[in-house]
């Protein structure tokens, strides 16, 4: 098979080429015939088709996220902003955290383990790439249902790769989602968020600037797996004579990962980077168009030399390759052999494979031969953008009219205390601890909080006790009865979250996961749903820092529920101050914080009682969220609370049942006057908390809500070994114990 | 002058950063050590971290105990240097023959994270000595090959011995033979365990106990005496 040189492009413009199978429209691919003013090479077409998919260009998504930056709020703490690897913001004493959440569903399903062990790779490789130290792993789940005999297959892959990959980085998994649903059956949605931390002035940029600066590529070799992973790839396409098609799903090494992030983290200390990019999505493609269009523009590679696992690999498959653990980097030649020395030392293989050019155009060669020759922002940031169609779907009115209120309710206490049992030990609102304890969550030493308290925690000054603290949330039964408040209410569970744990949220980071944008009811879904997110990140002062956007998540015409999945970083000044959801302490007074409505739309309840999803989600009411936030803030910190618990799915008695379960304490509940007992349990209300109060504490606790605005009301003490909800019904922590604890171990294990 | 312990950190080691914490809150010089050398820096003993030096990959253990830094361990142990392993350093212990037995994958072929109730059986080996004989203490347990195993004989003589230094208690994670969490060899110097007492020096972090501090204060007391 003759080179497609760049030559033999120009002189051949009427040769067929693949576009259509490497997933390019016509028109996309008419489009780079015009951007080059001749045809593609057959590596020009592999780079443009990967970095044009809808993975990376976020060609239907990009006019809504647009918002993010439109609407962002005035916030001084942020460092970096929507579009390098992840954002960077400030949380004082010269610290820096990054963090971010993104996707790895499809190839979850296709291959579980693998799949969700490079999902945790991809996204340290993104922190690292910032320049920090990655210091926590949290991984939202979402599953078919639990009974079905897939999710028995998909699940403990999944929960086997995140462990078997994470527990090898040495980075402490703090929390998360499990979350079951039918929708998800033919897919389910991986996301992983990493969260990491650096100094200031340890800050790191994927640019390419500085004629005459190396690009070093280091890490694993490359090879023939996750081709065209983030596209669509027939690897026929380049040599028909080759036997079978490449694997499209990676396989990780996280030993390789660990020796990457700690070789890396040297490299940062010695300063010899001037821009670096980590290896993902579209690999080498990705990673030299980045860097070249973010820096001066010029860049000039020699592919040969890059090392392989494969001998046989065509230069297309290895631009295109997606091999995990590799990073490159843009080095002054005066610092070269110190960072190669760096690599030797962590057994890291490294290469110089090119150099930063002062022309404009990114120049690979292949044995001396020329085979791309392109603008590099024209692959890297120029990419197609579309105005997809979108509607308000037909059935959308007669789902929000099929109210959950209507449902039938207990007609006595017995009922009642059979519901409450029935609901705890549901797939959904089961502890999920057989799944987290396959995850290391306390190497590093400095977890203050993890799975299942509200957020995770972790400490990031010793001397000091600074600590961050990150929760995940989305309801997709929420955004599916209405995607503008589902998507706010996903962020108001976790800016409670957080703020629960007694940390001040600071921003936000989310994994947006959609059916197909090809279906404009999919497209309207996901349309209201970053607008409510916009929206509701500029009133509660929180940017979107970055984050991911997955699409297609449908098998044929059945879409998933739309899934906003959206995670809050906040920041707390000492860790000493955290508050955990255990009711530990006998006699504390436990009050409930917001106002209880009749809202059963969309929740727990509904789907677990009576299999019902219709209706709306729970009223948004982002300033009572801040008034909330602060008064659980205050409270952590001038030791008025003993304990918080946030109150979202499933309501005051899920939360109830948590907290005493986590202490191995009971609590005695009276409910107020005027109240509906079953209202009380069982309302998804937002903007709520459970919190335990030292009496010695209540006066000035009531006070400052009182002071504030805050509705609080006393429902109860921390009382002996059950839960007893006066005049209705009494049920011993030990059975409780059961019905939460035994669920998830007999479905899965 | 306090005395100085060597933490060694083998590619793929994952608690070097925690154990040298867990040394300096003792009040201890932590030292790290790196696997490529052969000189230990005179410290006065050396704890091999947890983690997956090498990826874990032949056998946990396996490929650590031929690095340059197990050569002097090695003879250094058997000179009497104290010399703790965590869970893979337990591993790369009993694989360098310091002590006896090895480890297998977990009975439920899952890794398992969590807090383990253990019993101090040994309280006089040079990283037991500030427990008590029969103490029940609890540490973070977290790993997927921790089933300690032996065959019969090496079993009844480590009991014999009194060489059986931590149990299980409240259920065995993993199908350790005789409940066994650590063991020592006979001079006592050299202890290796699968828990991880360095996960449990602080209050609020971890499990929130401080149930493992006694090894690390253990050994300075008994070097600082020495």
């Amino acid at each position: 098979m003759t080179l497609d040189t760049v030559k033999h492009a120009s002189e051949t413009p009427g040769v067929e080429q693949p576009w259509a199978e490497l997933g390019l429209k016509k028109d996309e691919y008419e489009r780079i015939r015009e951007i080059l003013g001749r045809r593609p090479t057959g590596a020009e077409l592999a780079m443009y088709s990967v970095m044009w998919s809808e993975h990376c260009s976020y060609k239907s998504s990009k006019v809504h996220l647009k918002q993010f930056g439109e609407k962002a709020p005035e916030n001084d703490a942020m460092l970096v902003g929507i579009g390098e690897n992840a954002g960077v913001v400030d949380v004082g004493q010269g610290y820096a955290v990054t963090f971010k959440v993104e996707s790895h569903n499809h190839p979850s399903y296709i291959e579980p383990y693998q799949g969700a062990a490079t999902g945790v790779g991809g996204i340290v490789r993104d922190i690292l790439a910032m320049g920090a130290r990655p210091v926590a792993v949290m991984d939202p789940l979402r599953f078919g249902a639990a009974d079905h005999p897939d999710t028995k297959r998909v699940l403990p892959g999944v929960v086997a790769g995140i462990g078997g990959y994470g527990n090898c980085l040495g980075l402490p998994n703090i929390g998360g989602e499990v979350v079951f649903d039918p929708c998800y059956q033919g897919n389910p949605l991986v996301n992983a968020l990493c969260v990491g931390v650096m100094k200031h002035e340890d800050i790191h940029l994927a640019k390419a600037s500085g004629a005459g600066n190396k690009v070093i590529l280091y890490g694993a070799r490359t090879g023939g797996d996750g081709i065209g992973g983030v596209s669509v790839l027939a690897s026929e396409t380049f040599d028909d004579s080759k036997p079978a098609k490449r694997p499209a799903v990676q396989v990780g090494d996280p030993f390789q990962e660990k020796l990457l992030i700690e070789c890396t983290l040297e490299i940062f200390k010695e300063k010899l980077v001037t821009g670096i990019q980590d290896l993902g999505g579209a690999g080498l493609s990705c990673a030299t168009s980045e860097l070249a269009s973010a820096g001066s523009g010029g860049m000039r590679v020699e592919l040969d030399t890059v090392p392989l696992r494969d001998s046989s690999l065509s230069p297309e498959e290895i631009l295109m390759s997606e091999s995990q653990e590799r990073m490159c980097a843009i080095v002054e030649p005066g610092n070269v052999e110190r960072f190669l020395e760096i690599c030797e030392k962590w057994d890291v293989i490294a290469t110089v494979i090119g150099e930063v050019t002062d022309g404009s155009q990114l120049e690979i060669f292949w044995h001396g031969e020329q085979i791309v020759d392109v603008p590099p922002r024209s692959v890297a940031h120029e990419g197609p953008t579309y105005h997809r169609p979108y509607e308000r779907p037909a059935w959308q009115d007669a789902l929000q009219a099929d109210d959950a209120g209507e449902l039938a309710r207990p007609a006595d206490a017995a009922e009642l205390r059979a519901q409450v049992l029935k609901l705890v030990g549901s797939p959904n609102q089961a502890s999920k601890a057989w799944i987290t304890d396959q995850y290391d969550r306390f190497v590093q030493g400095n977890t203050v909080l993890a799975q299942p308290e509200d957020s995770g925690m972790v400490r990031i000054d010793e001397d000091s006790n600074l600590g961050v603290a990150v929760a995940t949330d989305g309801n997709g039964r929420y955004a599916k009865l209405d995607p503008y408040a589902g998507a706010q209410l996903a962020l108001a569970e976790a800016y409670r979250n957080v703020a629960a744990s007694g940390a001040k949220p600071l921003a936000v980071s989310d994994c947006l996961n959609f059916g197909s944008p090809e279906d404009p009811a999919v497209m309207w879904q996901f349309a209201e749903a970053t607008r409510g997110l916009a929206d509701a990140c500029q009133i509660l002062g929180t940017p979107v820092t970055g984050g991911n956007v997955s699409l297609y998540n449908q098998t044929g015409e059945v879409a998933i529920h739309p899934t906003p999945v959206v995670a809050v970083l906040g920041v707390i000044d000492d860790v000493n101050r955290r508050t955990p959801i255990a009711f530990s302490e006998e006699g504390q007074l436990l009050y409930l914080l917001g106002d209880t409505r009749a809202e059963l739309g969309g929740s727990a309840w509904s789907q677990v009682v009576h299999d019902h999803l219709g209706g709306l989600p729970p009223q948004v009411d982002l300033a009572r969220e801040q008034l909330l936030a602060e008064v659980l803030i205050s409270a952590s910190r001038d030791g008025m609370i003993d304990a918080a618990h946030d109150l979202s799915d499933g309501g005051l008695i899920q939360a109830l049942v948590e907290s005493c379960l986590r202490g191995g304490k009971g609590a005695r509940l009276v409910v107020p006057d005027g109240q509906d007992p079953f209202v009380l349990l069982f309302s998804e209300s937002a903007g709520r908390a459970v919190v335990a109060v030292p009496r010695s504490e209540e006066l000035r606790f009531t006070d400052m809500c009182g002071a504030r605005g805050l509705p609080a009301t006393r429902i109860g003490v921390v009382d002996g070994a059950e839960i007893d909800v006066q005049g209705q019904f009494s049920i011993p922590l030990s059975e409780l114990k059961q019905a939460h604890e035994s669920t998830i171990p007999g479905l899965i294990a | 002058m306090t005395s100085r312990i060597g933490v060694i950190t083998f590619p793929g080691t994952l608690d070097d950063r925690d154990t040298q914490r867990a040394v300096r809150v003792a009040g201890a010089e932590a030292v790290p050590l790196w696997h490529r050398d052969k000189d230990l820096k005179q410290v006065d003993a050396v704890v091999l971290p947890g983690g997956f030096s090498y990826g874990d990959y032949l056998r946990a253990g396996a490929i650590s105990r031929f690095s340059p830094v197990m050569e002097t361990v090695i003879e250094q142990a058997k000179a009497g240097m104290p010399v703790l392993g965590i869970c893979n350093g337990f591993q790369v212990l009993t694989e360098s023959h310091l002590l006896p037995g090895g480890m297998l994958r977990n009975n439920h072929l899952h890794f398992i994270c969590r807090d383990q109730k253990l019993r101090v059986e040994n309280a006089d080996t040079a990283w037991t000595t500030d427990y008590t004989a029969g103490q029940e203490i609890s540490v973070p347990l977290k790993n997927i090959d921790g089933r300690y195993v032996a065959d019969e004989r090496t079993l009844d003589m480590l009991e014999a011995e009194g060489r059986v230094a931590f149990r299980y208690l409240d259920g065995n994670p993993n199908g350790s033979l005789r409940d066994i969490a650590g063991i020592t060899n006979e001079a006592g110097n050299v202890v290796g365990l699968m828990p991880h007492p360095e996960h449990a020096v602080e209050p609020l972090i971890g499990t929130g106990r401080t149930d493992g501090l006694g090894f690390f204060t253990s050994i300075l007391k008994k070097l600082v005496n020495a």
